[in-house]
């Protein structure tokens, strides 16, 4: 397009793309926001001078955190059930979505279309919390992996994954004399990698940042997930900030601390989350 | 006619074989089904506790039956009404507030040829889709608190300071401005995907006749990534009445309460912390039917307007 050289063309990109560099600026304050107070003293939290850079650098916010006990063990913890639960998730998704993915086996529609329904039926929070309580799970880390270890959703990406898989590989493994079990592992799986990796994302990020159900089914603080955790070192802060007591700001640096700490394994991971994701959100938004 | 003698062979295989072939098949889909009958549909069953007066100790079968007397109760409440009311406004508000942000930002990002600055805005306005609520409300506390940077900017230019998270009213606006920074990078991804299969030439015509950048905006582009905003609209209007949990719990203080009450966190707060299963059950049970209902006549309208549905 000749359009390109034009004067009003530059004057357009100058605009947006100055525009689009400030509103990333600004997505991004609240978090340079609050890695500056988590790197701040107190002192300069306190009187008012932390803008968008730390001031009076210290790290005693972290020193501090990692050194109250709970934290970090339920950081350490939270990492583990993350990948417990993923791995448990992943097992049952697949477990469904290759034998769902068959055109020919019989009764599997019925199954699929029950799967299916799942995703628009929700018999709400208490129903599912009696249904939790009556198999005894409440109060054990079960609680939080098993409510949710399959999601509908999920499945039918893996289904759309196995199906899009050439029938031909099925056929020659068969063949060579491949079960199903044996075509499942060597032929089918290492072929949707790709699926199978974006799917244990969903699942992890989806645990990592899930508090409503270590609200409703767990008690004892052992099985307290860092979100919880947080979420009592916030609200500590939050009920202070309502009565207009100032006193125990002094927790603003250790909370900005442990936001930022409890952020890192998504931002570690956010290249690959990325990659993955956005692949993920196209499976998903292919209408099947 | 080849496929079809395929097929029928296929129909008469014994069963025998049919069975030595896939019985690893129905092995497999054992444990999900048994999963899903007891996650998914008995947890349905034990919503009839909606109709019942539910006794801890005679269970859910044994407890009698009161009918709609805690639906009546329900509406009779001005809590509930509450709720639901919140419930919609704060989903009304991200429609209207936070809907078109994405589509606008998708339309101007994609305008721009600098592909540094393309990726790295996607890049900074997708990050906040994967940081938690319980993270997002205290960054977003942190900054709009009376000692908030807001504040703290309000007060340098000489501005007078704002209740952010104390008055019900400016709080709405934090919660939705807190779902825009959340949630626009998703949908910003998807609908950049749907411009990336638009036609650029129906663009370069437009020009040659005289369009302006706008004007091409506004009847080309727009018009073709249709498909995916109707059904991202179809989407959320079919949740209109659902609302998750994390978010206005997170969000949510003592001082707003008449605002952030909303129907999630209202059978929380009456079922698993007062303890009145049945009655908190119903409510949920009314948001789930009304959601139902909500989907697929939404889905019904879109597909007589000539948009395609979500089913």
């Amino acid at each position: 397009m000749s359009e390109l050289k034009s004067k009003a063309d530059r004057r357009f990109q100058l605009f947006w793309n100055t525009f689009f560099v400030v509103i990333s600026i600004v997505a991004l304050i609240p978090i340079i926001r609050v890695v500056s107070m988590s790197l701040s003293s107190k002192d300069a939290i306190l009187g008012g001078k932390v803008f968008l850079y730390p001031v009076q650098f210290t790290v005693e916010a972290y020193v501090r955190s990692f050194h109250s006990g709970s934290f970090v063990s339920s950081f350490i913890y939270s990492v583990f059930l993350m990948l417990g639960s993923t791995f448990v998730c992943i097992v049952m998704t697949v477990l469904a979505a290759y034998p769902l993915s068959k055109k020919n086996l019989k009764g599997g529609a019925v199954i699929m279309t029950l799967f299916v329904l799942t995703m628009y039926l929700d018999p709400g929070i208490i129903p599912k919390y009696l249904n939790v309580k009556s198999l005894k799970l409440i109060d054990t880390v079960w609680a939080l992996i098993i409510p949710e270890a399959l999601s509908a959703y999920n499945m039918i990406i893996m289904c759309t994954a196995f199906k899009g898989l050439d029938s031909s590989l099925y056929e020659a493994a068969k063949i060579d004399g491949c079960n199903e079990v044996q075509t499942l592992f060597k032929v089918a799986l290492p072929l949707v990698y790709p699926t199978l990796a974006t799917l244990a994302l969903f699942y992890a990020v989806g645990r990592w940042n899930r508090l409503s159900d270590v609200l409703y089914y767990v008690n004892s603080s052992k099985l307290y997930t860092v979100q919880m955790v947080l979420k009592q070192l916030i609200e500590a802060v939050k009920l202070t900030q309502e009565e207009g007591i100032q006193s125990q700001l002094v927790a603003d640096n250790i909370k900005s601390a442990s936001i930022v700490i409890s952020m890192t394994p998504m931002v570690i991971a956010y290249p690959f989350i990325q990659k993955y994701f956005t692949k993920g959100i196209m499976l998903g938004a292919v209408k099947g | 006619m080849k496929e079809k003698r395929i097929k029928e062979k296929a129909r008469k295989i014994p069963f025998k074989v049919y069975a030595r072939n896939t019985w690893q098949l129905y092995l497999m889909l054992l444990i999900p089904v048994i999963y899903m009958l007891m996650f998914r549909y008995k947890p349905m069953i034990g919503g009839i506790i909606a109709f019942k007066k539910f006794n801890v100790f005679a269970g859910i079968w044994n407890s009698p039956w009161v009918g709609f007397a805690h639906f009546k109760e329900a509406f009779g409440s001005k809590d509930f009404w509450n709720a639901l009311v919140n419930t919609l406004i704060l989903n009304i508000g991200d429609l209207i507030i936070g809907f078109p942000v994405p589509v606008l930002i998708a339309v101007f990002l994609f305008e721009i040829r600098n592909v540094h600055i393309r990726k790295a805005t996607q890049t900074i306005l997708y990050l906040p889709n994967f940081l938690s609520w319980v993270i997002i409300a205290g960054i977003i506390t942190q900054l709009f608190s009376t000692s908030g940077l807001v504040n703290d900017i309000f007060r340098k230019v000489g501005a007078k300071e704002v209740n952010f998270l104390s008055s019900p009213f400016i709080w709405r606006f934090v919660y939705w401005f807190a779902g825009i920074w959340q949630s626009a990078g998703y949908s910003l991804i998807i609908y950049l995907a749907a411009l990336t299969a638009t036609d650029p030439s129906l663009g370069e015509a437009a020009y040659i006749d005289g369009a302006t950048r706008l004007q091409r905006i506004a009847h080309v582009t727009i018009p073709q990534i249709r498909p995916t905003i109707s059904i991202m609209l179809i989407m959320q209007l079919g949740k209109i009445v659902s609302i998750d949990f994390d978010r206005p719990f997170m969000m949510g203080n003592t001082l707003v309460k008449s605002a952030s009450d909303v129907i999630s966190t209202y059978v929380y707060s009456v079922g698993l912390q007062a303890g009145r299963f049945d009655f908190a059950t119903a409510v949920g049970l009314f948001q789930s039917v009304v959601g139902i209902i909500m989907i697929l006549s939404v889905n019904q309208i879109s597909k007589k307007m000539g948009e395609e549905g979500i089913m």
